[in-house]
């Protein structure tokens, strides 16, 4: 069988560089033409430990890791424990090796630095058989003693991408540019050698595989980036200057690259003293007129819950991160799962009223990260972006032309001053803040900022008058309650009439369907065009507005199916609750596909795991969960 | 007209234009302490000519809490322990308002201790005033951290084990630059020590001793005290860390032996203000972060001219 694509893996010890190589190999390979997509994968570690990322190419767009990989770069773990613990841990030296042999594809091609990985080690693994089993092309080179030829061991790395372009026949011309980009000097040189040697000697084993790399060319210039990346730009491009964070696995990723870039702005990042500080901050700087933003993973927006309800009830907007790792409580850092939307759909006292988008890939991430910003200061209402570990730090390439949007910096219903003299007054002076009834008929109620001349009013987590003074009156806490709720419709309508955020895939008639929001949607997409080309009759529909809740798009479209699988990566069938619960129905019409096991979901799995389902079959994979329809 | 007219506007100040007019009356009972830290800080305005609209005051919960709905500014009442957080940003974002936050001994020296001790760190320029009358006012009477040993309560009836916290010492150690007590009885030197705290240039913190008539009957804030600015028996550099961080250990100890001493315990001028820390190392713009939003000719830069070389 010849593969047409390639998923190329390099495996390492956490702490070796597999990231920025894997990072420079997919850029040129985006730079020949490809389109790419990374998925990785890394433990719990600061140094040591197995990590890899896989970098899947084609030359049709990519939304998704692919299904196992067909070429493996193991550079050995250089950070292993100390052999006392290897009754513990197992060899980890070899883990990059021989773990997940089983997702390596018949005829695929297993290149390993026998410079550190000795061969004894090697033997014990069972190498021999499973390569003889599966076709496998085991190519062992010294890749640490090019490396150390010219200078350090640690450039085996570019050794090994020096040897993966002679084994596959890439150029390595691309290669050698990312190299003159990024170093100067000696190293730029003795990258260059090693490179060069190691695909000398690669050539010269003259490894034949099946493995055809596709060629293309994109005809607009790409640029090749991350969740993380997507949702600061569009937190940036939308106006936001201020960010106030505390580290957390995987939030550090946004709130990084916001605090490196903010201050190119002219904006400001504040790192404090833990997560209720940090939303409180952007409350106090969205108080005072700035567009702000916050955020963290589970734990630490847990200790948000309660500066979230003081936003909705002083009607401050804000914008908060939500990076969702495998929990319960700290869980698995470095996993991904989509088990926290109960928690940010609910967390906080009171009828409480929020935004939540989940952004399913990077193009989203920048574009519903503006969408929240502008949703959040026109409506005066925090909203809450929710992704996963995998979007975070997945890269995948884009048009550059999908971020030339004009920046838009308005902060909404704020009043200018002469607009605040026109405005609605209390007797005693006091600005109307918080009117019942907004004159322009909407449920804003425009708002004032600190320092403008007759703006004064009180905000207040107590419920509150128009002037903003605490008041427990029955008939004023009514009008309030409707006028924060209701704003959630009219939000609705917006979004309706102006930004649609649910993603349609397959046919426009089908008679299944597959149920899909945040993470695993380009996974299911492909998933789905399998099982056509299979022969079913199967649609999807990815949902990103968690709240407000797309009831009619939704509604519709579970109409038009016989009946609806819901994928998603936790063990409680979270969205499809959320979906019954929003639509009263439906409850018999929708079945999971659920997954926990801290690795997302690949596309063989759904297609398993739909056609189990629908010829009523139990799932032969353990490390899923089917989970039927309940009823209404 | 400038976004933000009332901050600065030259004009003598009244003291009544703090007072909310027909707002609602207070709900402090009769001879609570808050009543003279409002009256305090309503007097202290004046002096400092500082204009309702361009000050901006952040309370967190507790009866100390309502001190914004008899104080006319802008206002932002918070949740317990949190006035802090929230008004260093409001700092940040415009560096011209006028920030005071202020919250009860539970307040700020329990629930909201973290924010309390890194405010102070970082320096911002603000005040902190908190109310300590060494209870739980609104909850009822409980013990408080400024409660002392052995002090009875309803959750703690055999007597608190715990020593109370030395909110001083702790604020002098965290990094505060100007750390005063003084209490609701002598309204002349409270009003003194808010405007200088106002006027300080940096994180000026007010352990102010207020009275509970009604939950906390035995607290010793009623008897007369001792300036120590005022009395020879303490002559001491205020500005010397050591000789303020003994007067503090003094003030602190004699407190709960029932003799009251207040004052200014320390000031430091020469240490620059977060902000302008933060400037001076380029992380702050120099025109307050606020205004842009109101400038029609600022300019709005775009990531994709910016940023995405490097992912290209
Ligand atoms: C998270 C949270 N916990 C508890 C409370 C209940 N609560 C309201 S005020 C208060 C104590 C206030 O005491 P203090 O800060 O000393 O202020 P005082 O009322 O004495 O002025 C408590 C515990 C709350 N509002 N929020
Ligand atoms: S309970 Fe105590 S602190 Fe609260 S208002 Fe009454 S006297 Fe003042």
């Amino acid at each position: 069988m010849t593969d047409n694509e390639l998923i190329w893996r390099i495996a390492g010890g956490s702490g070796d560089g597999i990231d920025s190589t894997s990072q420079n190999f997919a850029k040129a390979l985006m730079w020949s033409g490809l389109n790419v997509f990374t998925h990785r994968h890394y433990p719990s570690r600061i140094r040591g430990g197995h990590t890899y990322v896989e970098v899947r190419a084609k030359d049709e767009p990519v939304q998704s890791r692919g299904d196992g990989y067909n070429f493996l770069l193991a550079l050995g773990d250089s950070f292993a424990r100390n052999p006392q613990e290897e009754a513990y841990y197992g060899k980890e030296e070899l883990k990059p090796l021989y773990e997940n042999f089983d997702d390596l594809r018949e005829g695929g091609v297993l290149l390993y630095d026998e410079g550190l990985l000795d061969d004894e080690d090697v033997d014990e693994i069972g190498l021999e058989e499973a390569a003889e089993e599966n076709n496998w092309h085991v190519v062992p080179m010294d890749l640490r003693g090019i490396a150390k030829e010219h200078g350090r061991e640690i450039m085996r790395n570019t050794a090994g991408i020096g040897a993966t372009a002679a084994i596959l026949d890439i150029s390595t011309d691309e290669f050698e540019k990312l190299i003159k980009q990024n170093m100067s000097g000696d190293m730029q040189e003795a990258n260059l050698n090693v490179l060069h040697d190691a695909y000398e000697a690669a050539s010269e084993l003259d490894v034949d595989h099946d493995i055809e790399v596709p060629e293309g060319s994109h005809d607009e210039e790409q640029v090749i980036l991350s969740g993380s990346n997507a949702i600061s730009y569009g937190a940036i491009d939308e106006g936001c200057r201020f960010i106030s964070g505390y580290p957390m696995t995987p939030w550090t990723d946004v709130f990084t690259i916001m605090s490196q870039h903010l201050p190119e702005f002219g904006g400001i990042s504040e790192q404090v003293e833990d997560e209720i500080a940090a939303a409180a901050l952007a409350l106090g700087a969205s108080h005072a007129g700035v567009k702000a933003m916050s955020g963290s993973s589970g734990g630490g927006f847990a200790l948000m819950s309660e500066p979230l309800g003081l936003a909705e009830m002083t009607e401050t907007p804000i914008v908060l991160v939500e990076a969702m790792r495998a929990g319960p409580s700290t869980g698995m850092p470095t996993k991904p799962e989509q088990a926290d939307l109960e928690h940010v759909l609910y967390t906080s006292q009171g009828d409480s009223a929020r935004v939540v988008f989940a952004p399913a890939n990077i193009r989203e991430c920048y574009t519903q990260t503006r969408s929240a910003f502008r949703i959040a200061y026109e409506y005066q209402i925090p909203a809450i972006v929710i992704y996963d570990q995998k979007i975070q730090g997945e890269l995948r390439n884009l048009p550059a032309s999908h971020f030339d949007e004009e920046p838009n910096a308005d902060p909404g219903s704020v009043l200018t001053e002469e607009e605040i003299q026109d405005a609605a007054h209390h007797s005693s002076g006091k600005f109307q803040r918080f009117l019942h009834e907004p004159e322009d008929g909407s449920n804003v109620s425009p708002r004032s900022v600190p320092g403008q001349k007759d703006g004064r009013f009180l905000a207040t987590g107590n419920e509150h008058n128009p002037s903003g003074h605490i008041s427990e009156d029955p008939e004023n806490r009514v009008a309030q309650m409707n006028r924060r709720l209701n704003k959630l419709d009219d939000i609705r309508a917006d979004l309706d009439e102006n930004t649609s955020h649910q993603t349609y895939h397959g046919p426009d008639e089908a008679d299944y369907g597959i149920l899909v929001w945040g993470s695993q949607q380009g996974t299911v997409f492909e998933a789905v065009d399998r099982l056509n080309e299979n022969g079913h009759s199967v649609k999807a529909l990815g949902v990103s507005d968690m709240a407000p809740y797309p009831k009619e798009e939704v509604s519709e479209w579970l109409e038009s199916v016989d009946e609806a699988l819901v994928v998603e990566m936790n063990a409680t069938a979270q969205f499809r609750g959320l979906t019954q619960k929003e639509l009263g129905k439906y409850g018999d019409k929708m079945s999971s596909l659920l997954k926990y096991n801290g690795n997302p979901f690949e596309p063989a799995e759904i297609v398993d795991g739909f056609e189990s389902s629908i010829d009523g079959e139990e799932l032969a994979a353990s490390n899923m969960k089917y989970l039927p329809a309940a009823g209404d | 007209m400038s976004a933000f007219s009332a901050i600065n506007e030259e004009r003598e100040i009244e003291r009544d234009e703090f007072t909310p007019g027909i707002e609602p009356q207070a709900t402090w009972c009769p001879g609570c302490g808050d009543f003279g830290v409002l009256k305090a800080l309503k007097q202290a305005m004046p002096e400092v000519g500082k204009n309702p609209d361009e000050v901006a005051l952040f309370t967190g919960i507790g009866c100390s809490g309502k001190l914004n709905s008899y104080f006319n500014s802008y206002g932002f009442h918070t949740i317990h322990g949190r006035s802090l957080p929230v008004a260093r940003a409001a700092k940040l974002a415009n560096p011209n308002l006028e920030v005071i936050a202020a919250g009860g001994d539970g307040d700020g020296y329990g629930i909201g201790g973290n924010h309390t001790i890194h405010t102070a760190r970082e320096n911002h320029d603000m005040t902190y005033i908190v109310f300590n009358n060494e209870i739980f006012g609104l909850t009822k009477g409980q013990t408080s951290p400024t409660s002392p040993k052995g002090h009875k309560s309803k959750t703690q009836p055999h007597g608190s084990a715990k020593s109370p916290i030395r909110p001083l010492s702790q604020q002098l150690n965290a990094g505060a630059t100007y750390i005063a007590r003084t209490a609701a009885v002598n309204p002349n030197q409270a009003k003194e020590i808010i405007a200088e705290a106002i006027e300080h240039d940096g994180f000026a913190h007010i352990d102010f001793l207020t009275q509970c008539p009604t939950w906390n009957k035995d607290a010793k804030h009623y008897v007369p005290y001792t300036d120590v600015q005022q009395s020879d028996e303490f002559d001491f550099d205020v500005s010397d860390r050591a000789e303020a961080a003994e007067m503090m250990r003094k003030t602190e100890e004699r407190l709960y032996e029932g003799e009251v001493l207040t004052g200014r315990m320390y000031v430091d001028d020469s240490r620059p203000s977060y902000g302008e820390e933060k400037r001076q190392i380029g992380e702050m713009p120099e025109e307050p972060l606020a205004e842009r939003y109101f400038d029609e000719d600022a300019e709005w830069e775009r990531t994709y001219d910016n940023l995405l070389e490097h992912h290209k």
